[in-house]
Parts: structure tokens; sequence; C-alpha cells
């Protein structure tokens, strides 16, 4: 489908100055997607009727992360996006992460007493 | 590029002073004229629809955050309160969504092939699971309601602090009324958390009618996908906030740590 403007006779890297790349997914990838997300939904749900202790939430924030990272890779199309939409995401990302990270040991060291 | 669409009416008949004229200027009817390529356009796009989802994840990270810290300060009123909400029915709710998003994804597939009638109808089905997904909320607010757990001034500790006289807590352990209260919290982090995540997916069906008003006058089966393509990106983030509200709000608090 896409017509590649081809980066040969473009020095100044004007036609395709992200390289982006036009995929488009098929409905049968599209279908193992949904089935692999469909079987973790069960699985999660299944391991949080077994007594697995200070487990139980680390398996189903895992299955958890597993799922959205396949929504956003292949339902979200994120694996064939240009390396700048790939670093913005992941960047997002890092971002959360360090806000919570940081809040959470100014909480977590404070002495307000136990709850 | 044989399967563009060249309009005449379009394409530029009084060339900007100082446009470079080397190249061939071809203009499809969705080519604004800022942009140099379509794949640029496109890029453009997305790039704008990834950070306006970066904003979205902030928003939600903050309540998540809300969370993890209470559920830390009040761990036996936040699994009390959590394992009133039915299992079954979250987990209905998460397959129904996540078969919402596959209709979506496939949207864009028709739209990408120009397919009308497959795009609409795909557009319909993620609306239908998406309204069946508001339904069973509707059914699982109905019973906090009744039941008194909507926080506020109606809210009831009863079930908490007494919970073998009710048959939908027997095997609860008891709390204390002043960790009962707490269950308060949880409630209104549940209610908080769900209810932006409905608003985001109403503000979705509102988008997914109109889309499907355009779709089928073939609006996007002519090589125009970035209003589908980029709807899908807000779909499919709105799927993810779910993929973890659920085990944070239903799963996790089954087998509290004693």
């Amino acid at each position: 489908m896409s017509e590649h403007h081809s980066d040969v006779h473009d020095p100044l890297n004007v036609t395709n100055p992200e390289h982006a790349d036009h995929h488009i997914v098929s409905p049968g990838q599209y279908s193992l997607v949904y089935l692999a997300l469909l079987c973790l939904t069960g699985l999660t749900v299944w391991a949080a009727y077994w007594d697995m202790g200070i487990f139980n939430p680390i398996l189903a924030l895992l299955i958890a992360t597993i799922k959205g990272a396949v929504v956003i890779l292949f339902f979200m199309h994120a694996i064939y996006q240009s390396r700048l939409i790939k670093l913005t995401i992941a960047s997002g990302f890092f971002m959360f992460l360090v806000l919570i990270t940081m809040t959470m040991l100014d909480y977590m060291s404070r002495a307000w007493g136990s709850w | 590029m044989d399967n563009a669409i060249t309009s005449p009416a379009l394409t530029h008949a009084h060339p900007v002073a100082g446009h470079d004229h080397d190249h061939e200027h071809v203009s499809l009817p969705q080519h604004r004229h800022h942009f140099e390529t379509e794949e640029q356009q496109r890029e453009a796009g997305s790039f704008g629809m990834w950070l306006f989802l970066l904003t979205e994840i902030m928003f939600f990270g903050g309540m998540f955050f809300a969370y993890l810290l209470y559920r830390n300060w009040y761990y036996p009123a936040f699994a009390a309160a959590s394992n009133q909400l039915s299992v079954p029915l979250g987990a209905i709710n998460t397959a129904i969504l996540i078969t919402s998003g596959f209709a979506m994804a496939l949207g864009v597939y028709y739209a990408e092939i120009r397919d009308r009638k497959k795009l609409v109808l795909a557009l319909v089905l993620t609306t239908v699971f998406g309204v069946a997904f508001l339904g069973v909320k509707y059914f699982e607010y109905k019973e906090k309601y009744e039941l008194h757990h909507i926080p506020g001034d109606s809210f009831s500790v009863a079930m908490f602090v007494n919970p073998h006289a009710y048959e939908l807590s027997k095997d609860e352990p008891a709390l204390a009324p002043d960790m009962a209260e707490k269950t308060q919290v949880f409630f209104f982090l549940y209610f908080a958390m769900t209810g932006m995540h409905a608003l985001h997916m109403i503000i979705g069906l509102g988008l997914l009618v109109w889309l499907i008003a355009r779709a089928r006058r073939g609006e996007f089966s002519s090589g125009y996908v970035a209003p589908i393509e980029n709807f899908g990106l807000y779909w499919h983030f709105v799927d993810i906030v779910w993929i973890f509200l659920f085990p944070l709000l239903y799963l996790i608090n089954r087998h509290p740590l004693k």
C-alpha cells in the first residue's frame, strides 16, 4: 500500500524526514493479539483465587503490564512507528515511573506513625 | 503514487513565492499544505496524539498513585472493601472491553484497505461492546448504591464492622470501627477511577457515533485514515487503563496478608 518516497535522491531529507514506514497490520495478527489478551485475562482471574501471599499482587500486575505492552505494541502499532514516536512513548512511561517513585519515597520515609 | 487521488481543484495553482518547484506537488484532499508529504502529516498526527495520551497517563497516574498509597496505609479496609466487588462481572467486562478494542483494531485495518462497509461494521461493533461495558458497570454501581457503599452521608460501615450478619461478607474478618470508616477511601477511589474511565468511554462512544456517520459517507475509505487511527489510539488507551484497574480494584486483595 505505501508509496515509499525514495530517500536516495533526497539529500536534504525533506520528503520523509522521520523515515516513517506506513505499516498495515493484518486481521490475522490482530486476532492472535486478541486471543492472547483473552488468555491472559483468564490467567489473571484464575491466579487471583490462589493464595500466593505477596506474589498475588506481583503476578496480577505483571500480567497487566504484559497485556498493556501487547496493546501498545500491536493494537496501537507502536512497534511499527518511527524512532521519534517510540522514544516519546518510552520517555512518557519513564517519567511516570520517576514521578511515582519519588513521591512514594517521600511518603514512605516520613515518620508519620503507622496506620 | 498510483493510488493517490489527484484533485485538480486542490493542487497549487498559484505557487507561493520561494516555493520549491523542483519536486512535483501532489495534493490529496486530506493533505494539508503545510506538510511536505503525506507520511510527514501522518507522523505529526500520531506524534500529537501520543503526546495527548501521555498527559492522560499522568492524569490517571495520579489516581493510581493515590490508590497505591492508601492501600498501604489502610490495608485491612482496602482488602475488605475490595472483596465486595464481583470478580466475575469485572472479568466479563474486561473481555467485553478487549473485544471492543479488537473491533476497533479491525476498523483501522478496513479503513486502510478502503472497505467502507466493513469499516462501518467494525465501528458499530466497537460501539456495541463499549455500551455493553457501561451496561455491566451500571449494574455494579447500582448494587453499591443499594448496599450504601457510595461514599458520603448515606455510607454504611455496618457490613465491615459486623460482616458475619451479612450473606455477602460472612467470611470476611470484622474491622474496628475506625478502620471500617476507611473503606470509604477505597470506594471513593473506586468510583473516581472507574467513573473517570467510564467518562472517557462515554466521550469515546460520542466520537464513535460521529465517526460512524462520516465513515458511512465514505470519508475514510479513500486513503484518509488519520481520524480512525487516532481515535483507535484513544480507545486502546482507555482499554489499557481498565487492564490495570481490573487487577488493582478486583483481584489483588482476595488473599490479604495476615
